[in-house]
C-alpha cells in the first residue's frame, strides 16, 4: 500500500506539475500530439472511407486495413520510425528522434505512428456508416432527381454522421492512451513520468503518471461524447 | 588470427555497424536461437494471457447475464480498463507481481478480458429463445443447456471476439519489454536503443506474421468446432 501513498504524495506536490518537464507541460505536449495525430488521420482516412462507402466498393479493403492495422504493434511502428531514414534522403533527421518544436524529441515519429494507429477505427467506422444508410433512402434521394454528389452530401452524410463521430471518439481515447508508448523510445508525453518512475523503481511516480493519463482519458471521453451529442441531429439515433 | 582473416575475407556482414541494413538474412541465421527464444516467449505470453482472459471472462459473463444490474457495471469496468494505457498497467502490477512474466500475462489478460466478456455476452444472447425452450422441453437442465446447447451456438461470436483479442494481444505483448518480458518486443527495444536495424525490422515483421498465423489457426479451429455452419454456406 506504500506505493499508493507515494503516488498520492507525488500527485499533490506542486513541484511535480510545474516547470520544464513538469507534468503540466508533458500533459499539454501529449494533448497536442494526440490531437494532431487525430486530425491528420481524419483528414486522410475520412475522405477515402466516405468515398469508398458512397461508391459501395472496396469494402474488403476498408475492413481489412483495420484488421491488419491492429496486428502491427504501435511500439514496433514507432521504433521503426525513430530509427528510420529509409532512403537516406534526410541524413537521419526524419522522422528519427529529431526534436520538433512543441512536439518534443521524436515528435514527428510519434505523430506519424499515432496517425497510422488512428486510421483503422476511423476508416472502418466511416465506411460502415455510409454503407448502413438504408438503400430505400438512397433510392428515394435518387428518385427525387439528386445527383450522386447530392445524394452523398444531403442524404448519406447526415445519416452517417453519428457513426463517423463515434469512430473519431474511439480513436481519440485510444490515441491518447497509446501516446504514452512514445516514452519507450524516449519520446514526448506523459509516458515519460511512468517509465521514469518505473526505471528508478519509484513505483509511486509511475502510478501517479498512470492515474493522470487515465483521468485525462476519461475527461476526453466525456468531452467527446458531449460534442458528439451536440452535433447529432435530434432523432437521428444515439 | 584466423578469426580476423575470416572476417576480412567475408567483408562486413549486412548487419555490421557499418552497413546496418534493414533486411539481413545473415542476421536471422546467426541469431536464430535468440530470435526463436524471443518468439517462443512471445507465443507463451500471448497464449497464457488469452487463456487467463477466457477463464475469467466466462464466469463473469455468466454472472452478468444472471444479474442484469451487474451487467452495466461489468461492461463499464471493461470499457474503463481500456483507457488505462498498457505501459501504465505494468507499473501498477509490478509492486504486487514483481518483474516477472506474470505481470505481463495478467496485464494483457485484463485487456483481452474486456473484449472477451463482451463476446461471451453477445454470443449467449444470440442463441434463439426457441432453441432454448425446445432444449428445456426435452428435459435439459440449466448446466446441460449451457454446455450442450448455448455454448456451442455461441462459438461463432465468441471466436470473433477471440480473434480481435488475439491480434491485439500479440501486438501489445511487445510493450512487455518494459519489464523485460516482451518476447519480440525485447528485440525491438534493443534494436531502438542500439540502432540495430536488422534486429528491429525482423522482430516487427515476425510480430505481424505471428498475429496472422494465430488468426488463421483460430479461423480453422472454429470451422472444426462448428461443422454445422459449413453446410449452410456450401
Amino acid at each position: 500500500m506504500r506505493v499508493i501513498l507515494d503516488a498520492w504524495a507525488y500527485l499533490t506536490s506542486s513541484a511535480n506539475w510545474t516547470g520544464t518537464g513538469g507534468m503540466l507541460q508533458l500533459l499539454g505536449q501529449q494533448l497536442l500530439i494526440t490531437l494532431t495525430a487525430l486530425v491528420l488521420a481524419a483528414a486522410i482516412g475520412l475522405p477515402i472511407a466516405l468515398w469508398l462507402g458512397h461508391r459501395g466498393r472496396g469494402g474488403f479493403l476498408a475492413i481489412n486495413v483495420s484488421n491488419v492495422g491492429r496486428a502491427v504493434p504501435t511500439f514496433a511502428l514507432l521504433a521503426l520510425l525513430v530509427t528510420a531514414d529509409p532512403w537516406g534522403w534526410t541524413l537521419d533527421s526524419f522522422p528519427g528522434t529529431a526534436t520538433l518544436g512543441p512536439y518534443g524529441r521524436g515528435g514527428a515519429a510519434t505523430v506519424v505512428a499515432l496517425m497510422l494507429f488512428a486510421l483503422p477505427p476511423i476508416i472502418t467506422n466511416a465506411y460502415v456508416a455510409v454503407r448502413e444508410v438504408p438503400s430505400e433512402v438512397r433510392a428515394a434521394a435518387e428518385g427525387m432527381g439528386m445527383s450522386g454528389r447530392q445524394v452523398f452530401w444531403r442524404a448519406e452524410l447526415p445519416l452517417a454522421r453519428p457513426l463517423v463521430a463515434s469512430g473519431l471518439r474511439l480513436a481519440l481515447v485510444q490515441v491518447w492512451a497509446t501516446a504514452t508508448i512514445a516514452a519507450l523510445v524516449a519520446g514526448p508525453g506523459l509516458g515519460r513520468v511512468i517509465t521514469d518512475g518505473f526505471f528508478r523503481t519509484d513505483y509511486g511516480k509511475g502510478i501517479a503518471g498512470a492515474v493522470v493519463v487515465a483521468l485525462v482519458a476519461l475527461v476526453l471521453e466525456l468531452t467527446a461524447s458531449i460534442i458528439q451529442r451536440a452535433v447529432t441531429p435530434v432523432g437521428a439515433g444515439t | 588470427m584466423t578469426l580476423l582473416a575470416q572476417a576480412a575475407t567475408a567483408g562486413p556482414s549486412c548487419y555490421s555497424r557499418l552497413t546496418n541494413d534493414w533486411f539481413c538474412w545473415a542476421y536471422v541465421e546467426d541469431r536464430r536461437s535468440q530470435i526463436l527464444d524471443a518468439l517462443t516467449q512471445h507465443v507463451l505470453i500471448t497464449v497464457a494471457a488469452l487463456a487467463f482472459g477466457l477463464v475469467v471472462a466466462f464466469p463473469l459473463a455468466l454472472l452478468a447475464r444472471r444479474l442484469p444490474r451487474l451487467e452495466g457495471a461489468v461492461l463499464g469496468v471493461a470499457t474503463g480498463l481500456y483507457t488505462v494505457p498498457s505501459i501504465a498497467l505494468f507499473p501498477l502490477l509490478v509492486p504486487f507481481t514483481g518483474l516477472s512474466p506474470t505481470t505481463v500475462v495478467i496485464g494483457l489478460g485484463l485487456y483481452a478480458l474486456t473484449i472477451l466478456v463482451r463476446a461471451f455476452l453477445e454470443g449467449l444472447r444470440a442463441v434463439p429463445e426457441e432453441v432454448r425452450e425446445s432444449a428445456r422441453g426435452i428435459g435439459y437442465g440449466p448446466g446441460k443447456l449451457l454446455l450442450r446447447v448455448e455454448l456451442p451456438l455461441a462459438v461463432p461470436v465468441v471466436m470473433a471476439g477471440l480473434r480481435v483479442a488475439t491480434v491485439s494481444t500479440v501486438a501489445l505483448t511487445t510493450v512487455g519489454s518494459l519489464v523485460s518480458y516482451g518476447g519480440l518486443g525485447n528485440l525491438i527495444s534493443d534494436g531502438v536503443q542500439t540502432n540495430f536495424r536488422a534486429e528491429l525490422l525482423t522482430a516487427a515483421v515476425l510480430c505481424v506474421v505471428l498475429a496472422i498465423v494465430l488468426d488463421v489457426l483460430i479461423v480453422v479451429s472454429q470451422r472444426l468446432l462448428t461443422p454445422w455452419t459449413r453446410g449452410v454456406r456450401a
